[in-house]
């Protein structure tokens, strides 16, 4: 019986042979956390007894959360990190260098890796076939000292995606329609791999929306194959030897199989308060919108910026409607100012943030009114989650969300760009 | 170990935002201060109604969202002795072994808000004493028993150096 990626990647780590279920005991390639978690990792590792990182090379830390600190609380849990770090040799990713999930796959990331990292998005790194997956400060803090950690391996569900998608409907439409199809728990535990033509056109930027989302659905790992699209990518970023070509055997037991037509899809937005609750934006059409938020690890990358400014190009946003901009990193920052987008987006009206989470996470920069709407492209619409408990987040695609910020009002992007 | 206390109900997909909300980020380095906000957006008289002892008492996918291992460490120092849920989220499961918060998986429907339970986590058996339903929680694989069993991951490293698998 042939294995999953999950269980290909973790059978060539733990020198097991790992099947879904199993306990396995793995090495890990990448080690990380970020502001909001990185604080208690650390003391978890000082309350062990620990003193040294075992591979302080690919340890990093992320200030990324709450960036730049709006209260002296935060500054200083972001010394005891600077200070953790240049202490034990760690890397450190400092204030202003991006989001993690960002940065991970830009500079680190590689197909057949395992990566853990005191974060939940940190699947995100699965577009990149790497085995990568979010856990708490404890497990990290361990993790930092022993250079490996505990897994159950995940059964697998395929989800195989066939046919193009329609004009201005993107990676983040399918993974929102996924989300709705199978609940907020449809993937617990599990690990969600893509295939399908449409997976095999897919640039990195769009896999890592979707990659990124896949723990939205429950799931530990969302994979997809290290092929051709891959390759050109690591190349890109000066890891041409790293690639290695990486797939599913085509007799992987599956526990189930999905397939979709991406070219039946529409856009799609979830409504509040759960990522689940989505439905095709034409049932919201006309909903008012206080504020749109474009950015995150979900959509902040220089495609999305891309595809919002080309749609702001010479408009206006709502006079009634605030543009929040965060770009996922400096790099995507620096390459949205050197094609002219940060100029198209700042004359439309936009505010552009720095690089970072910050208004996703709902610590300061751009917290919303009681009863406000925000159309968002994140990953998550709890109740509370932008830092108030009394407003409401839908969250949709780039596209969807700039053609709002012109018309006030939640849009079908079909009906104007 | 033989565990007694009310139970506080809630519904499916209680988030880890909701169990600790994001503005409180910058009470994380001041964990006792946090717990005062603990579940604060689901139940705002949460905090100060809960007694040491007390038990979550859910419905699906408890926990879900982001990796903050706050979340059960506050409920754990607001005094909450065990989650009860029909499931939890993966990375909260995970986290709440390793801070030494027992979970048991089970058919909350069965229990009412307010009901006095009865939990015995070495067998896994739940007793209502209010209307005498009894319930069995779903088996949690080896390692997580160990690490419960030493009260979470710092203590069972501190003790075997490594993990024994």
């Amino acid at each position: 019986m042939g294995k999953t990626l999950a269980e290909k990647i973790l059978s060539k780590k733990s020198g097991a042979n790992a099947r879904a279920g199993d306990i396995v005991i793995a090495p890990v390639d990448t080690v990380f956390a970020q502001d909001g978690t990185g604080p208690l990792a650390i003391r978890q590792f000082q309350a062990s007894g620990f003193k040294r990182l075992a591979n302080p090379e690919s340890t990093i830390f992320f200030l990324d959360h709450n960036v730049p600190t709006p209260t002296k609380e935060l500054s200083n849990d972001h010394l005891l990190i600077r200070e953790f770090a240049r202490n034990c040799g760690a890397c450190l990713s400092d204030v202003g260098e991006g989001i993690c999930h960002q940065v991970i796959p830009e500079s680190y990331a590689n197909p057949g890796d395992v990566i853990v990292g005191a974060d939940s998005h940190t699947v995100t790194a699965g577009a990149l076939c790497a085995f990568a997956t979010g856990m708490g400060s404890t497990d990290i803090a361990i993790a930092f000292a022993l250079g490996k950690t505990w897994f159950r391996v995940p059964p697998g569900i395929k989800v195989n995606v066939k046919g193009r998608f329609p004009r201005m409907v993107s990676a983040k439409d399918l993974i929102l329609y996924l989300i709705g199809k199978i609940g907020a728990d449809g993937a617990t535990y599990m690990s969600l791999e893509f295939s399908g033509n449409t997976i095999d056109r897919m640039p990195i930027s769009q896999r890592l929306t979707i990659a990124n989302m896949t723990v939205e659905a429950g799931a530990k790992t969302g994979l997809f194959p290290s092929d051709e699209v891959t390759r050109k990518y690591l190349e890109s970023r000066g890891r041409g030897d790293k690639w290695r070509p990486l797939q599913p055997d085509a007799d992987a037991k599956y526990e189930q199989v999905i397939d979709i037509n991406a070219a039946k899809l529409e856009p799609m937005v979830s409504k509040p308060h759960t990522v689940d609750n989505t439905a095709p934006v034409s049932e919201v059409n006309g909903t008012r919108v206080h504020q749109v938020f474009i950015g995150t690890c979900t959509n902040g990358r220089l495609d999305d910026l891309a595809i919002v400014a080309r749609i702001l190009r010479g408009k206006k946003r709502h006079p009634d409607t605030r543009l929040l901009i965060a770009p996922a990193s400096k790099e995507v920052l620096l390459g949205a100012i050197k094609a002219g987008y940060v100029r198209t987006l700042i004359q439309a009206g936009a505010i552009v943030l720095p690089p970072g989470c910050a208004a996703c996470v709902g610590g300061h920069q751009g917290i919303l009114g009681d009863g406000e709407n925000c159309l968002s492209t994140a990953n998550r619409n709890f109740k509370g989650r932008m830092g108030n408990p009394n407003a409401f987040i839908y969250l949709s695609s780039p596209a969807t969300a700039a053609v709002s910020a012109i018309t006030g009002v939640i849009t079908d992007p079909r009906e104007i760009a | 170990m033989k565990l007694k206390g009310r139970a506080f109900k809630f519904g499916n997909d209680i988030s880890t935002d909701l169990i600790q909300p994001g503005r409180y980020n910058y009470l994380r380095s001041n964990l006792p201060e946090l717990a005062k906000h603990v579940l604060e957006d689901a139940d705002p008289n949460f905090a100060s109604r809960i007694k040491n002892g007390d038990f979550i008492v859910a419905g699906k996918n408890f926990g879900l969202g982001s990796s903050r291992e706050h979340a059960p460490t506050i409920l754990k120092l607001a005094g909450v002795s065990a989650v009860l849920a029909k499931s939890v989220a993966r990375i909260f499961f995970r986290n709440a072994i390793n801070v030494g918060l027992p979970v048991l998986i089970c058919d909350t429907d069965k229990i009412n808000d307010g009901d006095m339970l009865e939990i015995d986590l070495s067998t896994g058996t739940i007793k209502d004493l209010n209307n005498s339903a009894r319930l069995t929680s779903g088996v949690i694989p080896d390692v997580m028993l160990k690490i419960l069993s030493e009260g979470g991951l710092v203590p069972y490293i501190k003790k075997y150096g490594d993990f024994r698998v």
